[in-house]
This record gives structure tokens, C-alpha cells and sequence, in this order.
């Protein structure tokens, strides 16, 4: 079998298009390339959604964290610790068995415990808490001059949040904010090994990689693929945020222009 | 308070016999597992990290190369791999090795299409040796796997705080005639400390949440037995019957966790007063 046919019938399978069976033996390089690179379709939709849909609850989050009043503080602080204190791995499985025991009272709960829904959900979460921390560390290092000067043009509420607050915040927040985005398409490889189950065998790249692994019994092809697919994605998004870097601080002279590095932190 | 009879029980006395069974000692036993972990790791890393960041650091290119590769490597791929990936690659490398030492005169290819063949006498434990030696060298794998992937964090963090250092520190102690290896021992190691704490202790939160991780290289940890004690349980099968109870046996390994990490922030905290205490950066400056 040529390689532009493995390619036509594996590009999409993790998504259910093409071939329904895995190779079984004799698996060539062209083989692993495709499937593995398959599977990262899915390491993008988790990890896609969840940043973006986490971004709009993480600014809530530090909102609500550096807010006076205790009703809206006590809970964004709670969630932070919540998600922040506990492994991830853990909490995919929390989530799986408390969907699978949702799902037992009502059928509303069913697509909740397949891995598109319910891990995406937990990863929502977890990195908008993850990123909610982060602003809140943004918010809290905005220099009082620039809030004094936003007053003293007679900027309140709404508009001085939007046109002050938030925008510092994200400028002194972005290259952690990177960070955080790298290490969430990461965290996505742990979906497909923590409960919830491969349906059809359609899982993402590292469950493809651990797949022709076990098969082969030789980790040495697999594993270096993967890891191949990643370091281009990480620097795809290193290359995206630094796009946004640019944008956030076109207002600021060149040499004050932080240039966003090229070599992640990996700490969250 | 007997449990012979576990059936004839009811309420606090059948959760009192249900959560002293043996399954649930192991249980219990296995959250030691995971501080042991902890407490062997954390050196060993300690160590990788500090010789990857002498590597690093080194006058000799080759050996530079190898620890800026060390460093580099963990960077954009996810840890995950790492664990699957190592755990496999150490057992095949030791057991390639002794298969050398040991069976000199084997003359098949030791891959065989999907096998991986080595002597008999080669194989890592010995097919008969006994159920504990399996676990304690499955354990051990884990241990060395953990230990190379924060080394490589480790390393990164220690080579930063190794360049934080002031430059002038070091000058300082050329301008009295301190050979390099002085200056290492000396100057830069005792004050690079305070630089290296916070990241450290970053990485030590990021160690403990990495623990669950124990369950995918094989080793029966808290993830095991939660699942395992958590699923449904049949009459037929066992005294002490229920439903799905993994939701609450995982909700046990959050709120364990959760503590274990709110612990170790106020201990890193204090740590980190007492480091800063007196010195001139911003933690230590009087507030």
C-alpha cells in the first residue's frame, strides 16, 4: 500500500472518516507518521475551545477574585483553588464518574460522558482557572498611576475597564498567558488515558502514538513522532501569541517592546 | 465490633468493617506509596537538575550541548509522552545491555519484527522471580522516569538561578584569586539558592499533581485502587456489596490532594521567608 493511500485512508480517522480498521501488523513509518499526526486533530479542538471558551470565564475569574465584594470573591477563589490545587488527571476522572452517574437520572447527561464533551468541559475549566490566576496576578500589577490617569480623564466603570483595565491586564499578562495556553495542549494528550473512553478507537495522538507502541513493542519510532508534532505545534503558538504580543504593545516605543521569547516556560 | 458477618450489619458499624477490609488497607497503604515517590523523586531530580545545569554551564562544547539538550528536550512536548515513552525505553535499554553482558554468543537480531528478544537470563526482573520484585523493579522504573523528567525542569530552573547571580558576586571573587571550582562551591551554589526557590517550589506543586500519573506506568497507586474499590461490587463476589462508588473514592484523592498542595504552599512560603530573610531582593526587603 503507497503512502498517499494510507494518507487518504487515515488522515481523518480519529474523526471517523476512512478506514474504520487499524492497522494490525506490519506497520510502516508512513503508517505511524499519519495516524499520530490524525490524532493531533483532536489535541487541537480540545485545545482550541477550551483556551478560548476559558478565556472569557478566566477574566471573570480574576475579576471576581480581586472584586471587594466577598459574594463574588469567595466563589472565584474557590474554583481557582479548586481546579489549581488538584491534578487534572484526577479531575477527569472526578467529572467522568459524576457524568456516568448524572447520565444514570438523565438522558440530558449522555453526550456528557464521551470524551468531546465531558474532557473538554474539565479542561475548560481548569485552564480558566489556571489563566484567572494569572490575570489576577496581571490585575493586581497594574501600575495606580495609570488608573489615577484614566480618572482623572473622568473614565468610571465599563469604559475605563475597557479601555484601561483590561488591556494592561492582558499586555502584563500575555507571556505567561502563552505559557499557560502551550501547557493546556499539552495537558489535552492526558483525555484519551484518564476515563474517558476512545470511541471506535478514534482517539487523539498520543493515544495513536501508545497504540502502535504496544503494538510494536518499540517506543522509539512513536514517541519521537509525536513529540515531532508538537514541538510544531508549541511553536505555532508561540508564533500566534507573539502575534498578539505585537498587537497588545504597538502603542509602546520599539525598544520598550518586550520580544516575546521563543523558549516557553513550562511551569504552570 | 466483629466483622465476621458483615451482612448482618448496617450503617456506621458496615462502613466501619467495609473501610477496614484488606483491599482498603492497600488502599491506604498505596497513599504512602505516592509520599515515597515524592520523597525519592524530589532529590533525584534535585540531583539530575543540578548536574544538567553544571552541564549546561560547562567550558567544554560537547558537554554544554548535551545539557542545553537536556534542558530542551521536556520543552514543547507534553510529559505525558515522556512517561509512556521512558518507561518502556529503560526497560529495553537495560535489558539490550545485559542481554550483551550476559548472552555473548546469541546470534538473532534482538528485534524481531514486534518482539523485542533477549536471553532468558537477560530478562528484567527473572521470569521467576518472585510477585515483589516485579513491583519493586516497576516501581522503580517510575522512579527513574519521574526523576529524568523534573531533572530536565529541574535543570532548567537551577541553570536560571545560576545565571541570576550577579555578575559582580562572581568578579568579586576572581579579583581575590578564587579558582573557577571555588567560585562554583563557594559563591555561586550558596547564593543561587534564594533565586531558585520560587521555581522549585513551582516545580515541587507540579511533581505533586504529577503523581496520579504513577497509575499509567503500571504501579498499583491510589488511581488503581480507587478504581478497582470503587466499582460496582456483587454479592457473589464480595461481603460488603455496592453500587458505583468511584465518584466518591475520587472525590477522597481531590480533597487528598487539595490538601497536600495547600500544605506544601504555606511550608514553601515559610521556607521562602526565612531564605529571603534579610537579603536584598523583593521578598526579603522590609515591607
Amino acid at each position: 500500500m503507497s503512502c498517499a493511500q494510507t494518507i487518504q485512508d487515515y488522515a481523518l480517522r480519529s474523526i471517523g472518516i476512512g478506514e474504520r480498521l487499524l492497522p494490525r501488523s506490519d506497520f510502516t513509518l508512513c503508517q505511524q507518521f499519519t495516524l499520530i499526526g490524525s490524532g493531533m486533530i483532536w489535541n487541537v479542538y480540545f485545545g482550541a475551545i477550551a483556551l478560548a471558551a476559558g478565556f472569557a470565564l478566566a477574566v471573570a475569574l480574576a475579576m471576581g477574585k480581586a472584586s471587594r465584594r466577598v459574594m463574588l470573591r469567595k466563589p472565584s477563589e474557590w474554583v481557582i483553588f479548586v481546579f489549581r490545587g488538584s491534578p487534572l488527571f484526577i479531575q477527569f476522572f472526578f467529572a467522568y464518574f459524576l457524568f456516568l452517574s448524572l447520565k444514570g437520572s438523565s438522558d440530558f447527561f449522555n453526550p456528557f460522558t464521551a470524551a468531546w464533551l465531558g474532557a473538554l468541559i474539565v479542561l475548560f475549566l481548569n485552564t480558566a482557572a489556571y489563566s484567572g490566576e494569572i490575570f489576577y496576578g496581571a490585575l493586581r500589577s497594574i501600575p495606580q498611576g495609570d488608573m489615577e490617569a484614566a480618572e482623572a480623564y473622568g473614565l468610571t466603570g465599563w469604559s475605563k475597564f475597557r479601555r484601561i483595565t483590561f488591556p494592561t491586564m492582558l499586555r502584563l499578562a500575555w507571556p505567561a498567558y502563552t505559557n499557560e495556553a502551550i501547557f493546556l495542549f499539552h495537558a489535552t494528550t492526558l483525555v484519551y488515558f484518564s476515563g474517558f473512553p476512545a470511541w471506535q478507537q478514534r482517539g487523539d495522538a498520543l493515544y495513536y502514538a501508545n497504540y502502535f507502541a504496544d503494538r510494536t513493542f518499540n517506543p522509539f519510532v512513536p514517541y519521537p513522532i509525536l513529540a515531532g508534532y508538537f514541538i510544531l505545534l508549541t511553536l505555532l503558538i508561540v508564533g500566534l501569541f507573539s502575534l498578539g504580543s505585537r498587537r497588545l504593545n504597538r502603542h509602546l516605543p520599539g525598544a520598550m517592546q518586550q520580544r516575546l521569547r521563543l523558549r516557553p516556560n513550562f511551569l504552570r | 465490633m466483629t466483622c465476621t458477618d458483615p451482612a448482618t450489619l448496617d450503617g456506621l458499624a458496615w462502613l466501619g468493617c467495609y473501610l477496614t477490609t484488606g483491599k482498603h488497607l492497600s488502599f491506604y497503604a498505596s497513599f504512602g506509596t505516592v509520599l515515597l515517590l515524592l520523597a525519592i523523586t524530589a532529590p533525584t531530580a534535585l540531583l539530575f537538575g543540578f548536574g544538567g545545569a553544571m552541564a549546561a554551564r560547562a567550558r567544554l562544547a560537547p558537554v554544554r550541548f548535551l545539557g542545553k539538550t537536556y534542558i530542551a528536550i521536556v520543552r514543547g512536548v507534553p510529559d505525558i509522552a515522556f512517561f509512556l515513552f521512558f518507561v518502556i525505553a529503560l526497560d529495553q535499554g537495560l535489558e539490550y545491555l545485559r542481554h550483551h553482558v550476559l548472552c555473548p554468543d546469541w546470534d538473532q537480531p534482538v528485534r524481531q519484527g514486534s518482539d523485542f528478544v533477549v536471553c532468558d537470563i537477560a530478562k528484567l526482573p527473572l521470569g521467576s522471580a518472585p510477585q515483589w520484585q516485579h513491583e519493586i523493579y516497576g516501581y522503580s522504573l517510575a522512579i527513574v522516569t519521574f526523576a529524568i523528567v523534573f531533572g530536565a525542569f529541574a535543570a532548567n530552573v537551577l541553570y536560571g538561578a545560576m545565571m541570576a547571580v550577579p555578575r559582580a558576586q562572581l568578579e568579586t571573587a576572581e579579583a581575590y584569586g578564587l579558582t573557577r571550582a571555588q567560585i562554583f562551591r563557594r559563591i555561586l551554589v550558596p547564593q543561587m539558592w534564594v533565586y531558585a526557590v520560587p521555581g522549585l517550589s513551582n516545580l515541587w506543586m507540579v511533581l505533586v499533581k504529577a503523581t496520579p500519573l504513577l497509575f499509567l506506568l503500571g504501579v498499583e497507586d491510589i488511581v488503581y485502587w480507587a478504581r478497582e474499590l470503587g466499582g460496582t461490587k456483587n454479592p457473589s463476589f464480595t461481603d460488603y456489596p455496592h453500587g458505583d462508588w468511584r465518584i466518591w473514592y475520587f472525590l477522597a484523592l481531590l480533597v487528598f490532594y487539595l490538601l497536600l498542595t495547600r500544605v506544601s504552599e504555606a511550608l514553601l512560603e515559610r521556607l521562602m521567608k526565612r531564605l529571603t530573610f534579610g537579603q536584598a531582593t523583593t521578598g526579603g526587603a522590609a515591607r
